[in-house]
């Protein structure tokens, strides 16, 4: 039979339900400081380090993760269910984010000892910032064709080479970097590769900004001229990390942050269309949430198959492929659903949408794109199929 | 879902008496007796029927779990429509008789009524294998209250129709016809309620066949040669093959998720409200693409009779439109959020969770 992935039902435990409205009295608390604006979506990292910190104070990043190592040993729900409220709140989280998802996840399971002991805590607490180094100009999708080379050296490894398109990195103190260690052999193309960890302040990093179409400054090119990585900071073993950096953390990936990147859009449409919508735009916004629904009750599933030790990969490639498609089409619907504009004064709701319209249109592209493009997810769950 | 069994049981009956040819031979008016009779001396129709009532006791969520089943085997016996008349009896406390059964109205602003003279007035459009049914299962308005009656199907003035996937689907006339039993239905029940459990009943058979499609539309790609390979070796075919996948899984949360809400709170509630509604819209645009997909994967012989594709895809199309189709329960969706309020959308969304 080849309909063999399927998604638990979901039923959050008490403590999570209580999380939910601990992290919403926090945030709300937080929004009316002024901490952040709910749609300020360009705060200054300051301010993203600054929110990092009390997140971290609050035991909320590394949740799952051992108290040995700063973690908190709490469950995949009670972590998700603190990610959607973040996201759907539109907090600043992205200077302890990706370490939260996928970095430190990766040195708990591969680094030595000793990097764990010294670098897990911090950022459970919201110090660290991480990036990731996969990208490189002529590899992207095409992951373990990449070049940038380590090559072994007194103590450690010597990096040369150029990653691009890496988020992040001009903010942060850490990178996971992919590098070539070896060349692919006949039989196995992925071999090869080694995973580092990086600091981005190491002698010989620097780091070119790209500017992103919204005018944003996100992305950068980063260049490696002799930068010396010690021994201590290898993850995982020489040459093998196809083993390690593919579907193992694949299904770390199917959060809330692959449905809720345009909610803002939906939700200012709700706002302009006013408690007594028209037929046609009650019906547009009941479509909407009737998708939005369905992948929350989808994503929750994921979390939960995790807290019951499953890995569900090709779930969750159907989550972040569901997710991003629908996330991506929704601000042209609502942009077509939306009450038309006149010539009377625009007035503070129609400033909002507006605004939120203009955000959601442009970072658009890039949804079905970061993280695995759409085609990367679709060959994954082909191969789920049966079919490759 | 549950997985136990009574869904064991459901799906081995199933995989037994309903092949292909009995689903063919059933809409040439042929009534599979050998299948239904399996499915009732299971118990499988009495599913929904407590204990004390003279039924099987088994959970809600077990009941949806064998229309799942019986989705994804297009069978072609109103096991469905039998659950659904025992939960309604047994809401008033009426014992379910044996044999196939069907309920009346279907739709919400369905108008039967019952006099003061206990006889039954009105008609019902769109009843499901009503000509099959020993027994109907009615809610009636007495007095204005909405009552519960059970009639016997004998006498009752039918005239018969299809639906898209040739079921049946009948217009019944109760003028005059006299209940075996009636009971006060219990506050919240009544049509609109009990289209809603019609709904969420639905959107699971369509999960099954839904499921049926995406084993059915991969086998055929990995047999299927054309350019000297199996077609499911083009990147084309994989990924509309993987964007079914999608919708099936879509169709199968969102269904799962009506089906446990109506388990735990009942068809009249508001989350009951919110989650069929996500549940009919959903699976019904799940319905249309998958589908869509499938019968592109198996070309022009999919589109042959003999092909046996359509049986889960003529259902498809005409379960979409059952209980309310996507524009009706959307348009309900959206103006319980905009009631709600933009600030409310998310509290709203994660309610109870």
């Amino acid at each position: 039979m080849a309909y063999n992935f399927h998604f638990d039902p979901v039923d959050l435990p008490p403590e999570a339900k209580e999380l939910r409205q601990e992290v919403r009295a926090f945030l709300r608390q937080e929004i009316e400081a002024g901490t952040f604006a709910p749609d300020s979506e360009r705060a200054p990292f300051s301010i993203a380090k600054a929110f990092a910190r009390k997140v971290g104070a609050k035991g909320w990043i590394g949740m799952t993760w051992p108290k040995e190592y700063g973690g908190h040993e709490r469950s995949h729900l009670e972590r998700y269910v603190v990610i959607e409220e973040m996201l759907a709140h539109r907090a600043p989280t992205r200077a302890y984010s990706t370490a939260d998802r996928q970095s430190g996840p990766v040195i708990l399971r591969y680094g030595q000892e000793e990097i764990k002991r010294s670098i897990v805590p911090r950022i459970a607490s919201g110090e660290l910032c991480f990036c990731i180094g996969l990208s490189e100009p002529n590899s992207g999708s095409d992951v373990f064709a990449a070049s940038t080379r380590a090559t072994k050296t007194d103590g450690g490894w010597l990096v040369n080479g150029r990653k691009i398109w890496t988020s992040n990195a001009h903010n942060s103190d850490y990178m996971i970097a992919l590098l070539r260690t070896s060349p692919s052999t006949k039989e196995n193309r992925r071999h090869g590769l080694t995973q580092f960890l990086i600091a981005c302040k190491s002698p010989g990093i620097t780091i070119r900004p790209i500017v992103n179409l919204t005018g944003g400054h996100d992305f950068n090119e980063i260049f490696f001229d002799d930068v010396f990585v010690p021994d201590l900071h290898l993850i995982g073993d020489v040459d093998m990390a196809w083993k390690q950096a593919t579907d193992e953390l694949a299904y770390e990936r199917s959060g809330p942050d692959r449905w809720l990147e345009t909610i803002t859009a939906l939700t200012e449409l709700v706002r302009v269309a006013g408690p007594q919508p028209g037929e046609k735009l009650s019906e547009g916004i009941g479509r909407e949430v009737a998708h939005l629904a369905t992948l929350r009750r989808m994503s929750a599933s994921v979390a939960g198959m995790l807290q019951a030790g499953k890995t569900p990969a090709v779930e969750a490639a159907v989550v972040k492929d569901l997710g991003t498609n629908w996330e991506q089409a929704l601000p042209n619907k609502v942009r077509l659903m939306a009450p038309p504009v006149g010539d009377s004064d625009p007035d503070t709701n129609d400033d909002r949408f507006e605004q939120a319209l203009r955000h959601t249109t442009l970072i658009a592209p890039k949804l079905t794109i970061q993280g695995g493009t759409r085609e990367v997810l679709r060959g994954i769950i082909a191969r789920g199929l049966g079919l490759r | 879902m549950s997985d136990n069994i009574i869904v064991d049981t459901a799906t081995r009956i199933l995989a037994d008496l309903c092949e292909p040819q009995t689903v063919n031979a059933a809409e040439e008016g042929h009534w599979p007796a050998e299948l239904w009779n399996a499915l009732e001396e299971s118990g499988l129709t009495l599913t929904w029927v407590p204990d004390n009532l003279g039924g099987a006791g088994a959970e809600m969520l077990d009941g949806f779990a064998v229309l799942r089943a019986a989705g994804r085997f297009a069978a072609p016996v109103p096991l469905a429509e039998t659950l659904m008349a025992g939960w309604l009896l047994a809401q008033a406390g009426i014992g379910a008789p044996p044999g196939p059964m069907t309920i009346a109205p279907v739709h919400e602003d369905g108008n039967l009524t019952l006099g003061a003279d206990d006889k039954l007035h009105g008609r019902a459009r769109h009843i499901p294998f009503a000509r099959a049914a020993k027994h109907i299962a009615v809610i009636a308005k007495k007095n204005g209250a909405p009552t519960v009656a059970l009639v016997s199907a004998e006498g009752l003035n039918i005239r018969e129709g299809t639906s898209l996937a040739g079921e049946p689907q009948d217009t019944v006339s109760f003028d005059g016809a006299t209940p075996i039993a009636t009971g006060a239905a219990p506050a919240g029940l009544d049509p609109v309620a009990l289209a809603r459990l019609g709904a969420a009943v639905r959107t699971q058979q369509m999960a099954g066949a839904l499921e049926h499609i995406l084993d059915q539309s991969v086998q055929w790609s990995l047999d299927r040669v054309q350019f000297g390979r199996p077609i499911a070796k083009f990147q084309a075919v994989q990924h509309n093959l993987a964007t079914l996948a999608g919708e099936v899984a879509a169709a199968g949360a969102a269904a799962d998720g009506a089906a446990e809400t109506i388990a735990l709170e009942g068809p009249a509630s508001e989350r009951a409200l919110l989650d069929v509604a996500v549940a009919k819209v959903r699976v019904g645009e799940a319905a249309s693409n998958g589908a869509a997909i499938a019968h592109q994967v198996h070309g022009a012989m999919g589109f042959t009779y003999e092909h046996s594709l359509h049986h889960a895809t003529r259902r498809l199309w005409a379960w979409r439109e059952e209980f309310g189709n996507e524009t009706l329960w959307a348009g309900r969706l959206g103006k319980l959020v905009a009631e709600q309020g933009a600030e409310e959308l998310w509290p709203f969304l994660t309610q109870g969770t």
